[in-house]
């Protein structure tokens, strides 16, 4: 730990917000960083404490255990997704521990899912694509036909439009962030271009929409903007380097980087080109937020800057004061995110957080920040702005936008959508992290 | 990763997206006609496209609930595992908690027989007839005041359907988006 690798000068590194932020900078020399850490807690003893004899384990004198065609994490590792309720009607999910991940690439078994009828099987050989409607050539494509056209590859996150909707409730409800923030996941997707297989069918000038069908058992649409379809939208065949999985889409699903995760459309049969929405469940009830006023908003389509701290977060105990990283998400469906700060004191101070490369337009951005904790009670927060100037909200701003939440609704239900407010972690004296309006 | 890393990955993607702009693209699709692709078109539009031929009341309605609904949405809809089915007016505005249905919130009828068709029976989806569909929908819309008992739904009756919350939504693209 930090605490042990305490050197000579402690004057460099300086704090940079309260209660104990520390200088992006020093990330870049770990030695300085250390040595201000040390020198600003004042945390001498424990660091010189004789370390124990070493002993020679079990795993050192036996032959382990031989590689599995797939493998998985170690089971000590505890990598699991939370998964809702299964055996009844209604959407099935599947929430990214980000508490216990590091990094900007969600492990594609790790992905979240919301799907409402489970994952089809699919037979790949009889899967095909339809696109018809306002085109000149309504075209048929076989999967194999598809994965024959030039191929990218690009790193992008997606995100269901109700994340984070555990914070519209009147009280903090008491989760971890997975639970909170699960519903958020980052992979290379790699696939063709939609507008080279629109281009190819000829699209009417007068399409102003796409509505985009998958073939699974609900044979879940949504409408898309003709604009998004033509811009960066692609159709993706591999996650991570290996086929999507089975409820993330396989063999096909569409993604529309930046927005909302429903309209990234798992399993994509069929593409149609049409002058007006279709007014699906998906769009015109569900992913609709409602306001004070009684009218709701629909069409709310990028999931805005936004970011979280994964540790310290909620459910984790801190053993003792002195240093820690703190590290977390950001992103935003506008393109890159160009500031991150942290607070330790609920906002009332920020210190600028260090971003790691590459920091990607509409992928996670992995930040950190140096910390020293005096063990004093603190409300950690972070902030993302994105280069196009949006900044992430206070969880106060939205409410004042949208009206108050009206109610404490289970960790599952979706009371709002497009949730990005800031978050609040509280540090109480004895090092618990707890969930937090501030 | 290193900067030198971080340039050269950079390079590799956008090198990856010219050739596919710069390569003639290979032209793989297969033409197919409106009534080969008919069995996959099955959107419902709110101006009516898409609706097909068929017809039912909300007695027949009734009894396909009760069989193949009710297990779910309880009887007479009035919810259980899956959401109530009617009722909710009144409850969009603030203070009061929310309760969202067909009645109180789907803006078009043309949405309920899009989704019922589609999706519903959830064990059993896009096992009813066409006239099924009628029905059913004539039955929620009828549990909801909508419609008469009496009346019949069928492509043009739904049409003259007048949803309560019809202009509740306020549409942020393109307008914000």
């Amino acid at each position: 730990m930090a605490r042990s690798r305490r050197t000579k000068s402690g004057n460099d590194v300086q704090q940079v917000a309260a209660n104990g932020l520390l200088d992006r900078r020093a990330l870049l020399s770990t030695g300085v960083l250390f040595a201000g850490a040390a020198a600003a807690t004042g945390v001498t003893g424990i660091a010189s404490a004789a370390a124990e004899p070493l002993a020679v384990e079990p795993w050192s004198k036996s032959i382990g255990v031989p590689p599995p065609p797939y493998a998985t994490p170690s089971p000590r590792a505890q990598m699991a997704r939370t998964v809702s309720d299964t055996s009844r009607p209604g959407t099935m999910q599947a929430r990214t521990p980000h508490h216990r991940l590091d990094g900007m690439i969600t492990p594609a078994g790790l992905h979240f899912v919301v799907a409402r009828a489970g994952a089809p099987d699919i037979d790949p050989e009889k899967h095909k694509l339809l696109i018809h409607g306002m085109v000149k050539q309504p075209l048929i494509f076989t999967l194999n036909d598809l994965m024959r056209y030039p191929m990218e590859s690009h790193i992008r996150f997606i995100e269901c439009g109700g994340n984070s909707a555990p914070l519209w409730s009147k009280t903090p409800i008491q989760a971890n962030v997975q639970a909170l923030h699960g519903l958020l996941s980052c992979s290379e997707w790699t696939g063709v271009r939609l507008s080279t297989l629109l281009e190819e069918a000829g699209v009417d000038p007068r399409a102003t929409w796409m509505i985009a069908e998958g073939a699974d058992g609900i044979t879940m649409q949504r409408s898309i903007p003709i604009a998004k379809a033509m811009d960066d939208a692609m159709i993706v065949f591999y996650q991570n380097g290996e086929p999507v999985m089975p409820w993330n889409g396989y063999p096909m699903r569409l993604l529309l980087p930046g927005y909302e995760g429903n309209m990234n459309v798992k399993w994509l049969r069929r593409l149609k080109l049409t002058d007006m929405p279709v007014m699906a469940i998906n769009e015109s009830r569900q992913y609709t937020l409602l306001l004070d006023s009684g009218k709701a908003w629909r069409f709310y389509y990028p999931q805005e800057v936004k970011s979280f701290i994964t540790r310290p977060s909620p459910g984790m105990q801190m053993p003792s004061p002195g240093y820690y990283e703190i590290s977390g998400v950001a992103y935003s469906g506008h393109g890159r995110v160009s500031k991150v700060e942290v607070s330790a004191d609920g906002g009332k101070s920020w210190g600028l957080a260090a971003m790691q490369g590459p920091v990607l337009p509409k992928a996670l951005t992995r930040f950190r920040m140096g910390w020293n904790w005096n063990g004093q009670p603190v409300v950690l927060q972070s902030r993302a702005t994105d280069e196009g100037g949006n900044v992430q909200p206070t969880r106060y701003k939205l409410i004042a936008e949208r009206g108050e939440p009206r109610g404490t609704p289970p960790v599952i239900a979706f009371p709002m959508e497009h949730v990005n407010c800031i978050s609040s972690w509280a540090v109480d004296a004895k090092g618990a992290v707890s969930h937090v309006y501030a | 990763m290193s900067m030198l890393k971080t340039i050269i990955f950079a390079a590799a993607i956008s090198c990856t997206a010219g050739a596919a702009f710069a390569a003639d693209t290979p032209k793989f699709g297969k033409p197919i006609t409106d009534a080969d692709a008919s069995a996959w078109d099955i959107s419902v539009f709110p101006d009516g496209t898409g609706l097909p031929a068929g017809s039912g009341t909300p007695a027949q309605g009734a009894v396909i609930y009760a069989q193949k609904c009710a297990s779910c949405h309880g009887d007479k809809g009035q919810g259980g595992v899956s959401p109530r089915l009617f009722g909710g007016q009144g409850t969009l505005k603030a203070p009061t908690q929310e309760v969202l249905t067909v009645g109180s919130y789907w803006p078009y009828a043309t949405m309920v027989f899009d989704f019922v068709r589609r999706a519903m029976p959830w064990n059993a989806p896009k096992s009813l007839t066409n006239d099924e569909v009628y029905a059913t929908v004539a039955y929620i819309l009828s549990l909801n005041g909508i419609i008469k008992d009496t009346d019949v739904l069928n492509k043009d009756t739904i049409m003259k359907v007048q949803m309560p919350n019809r202009d509740g939504f306020i549409d942020l693209y393109p307008s914000k988006f």
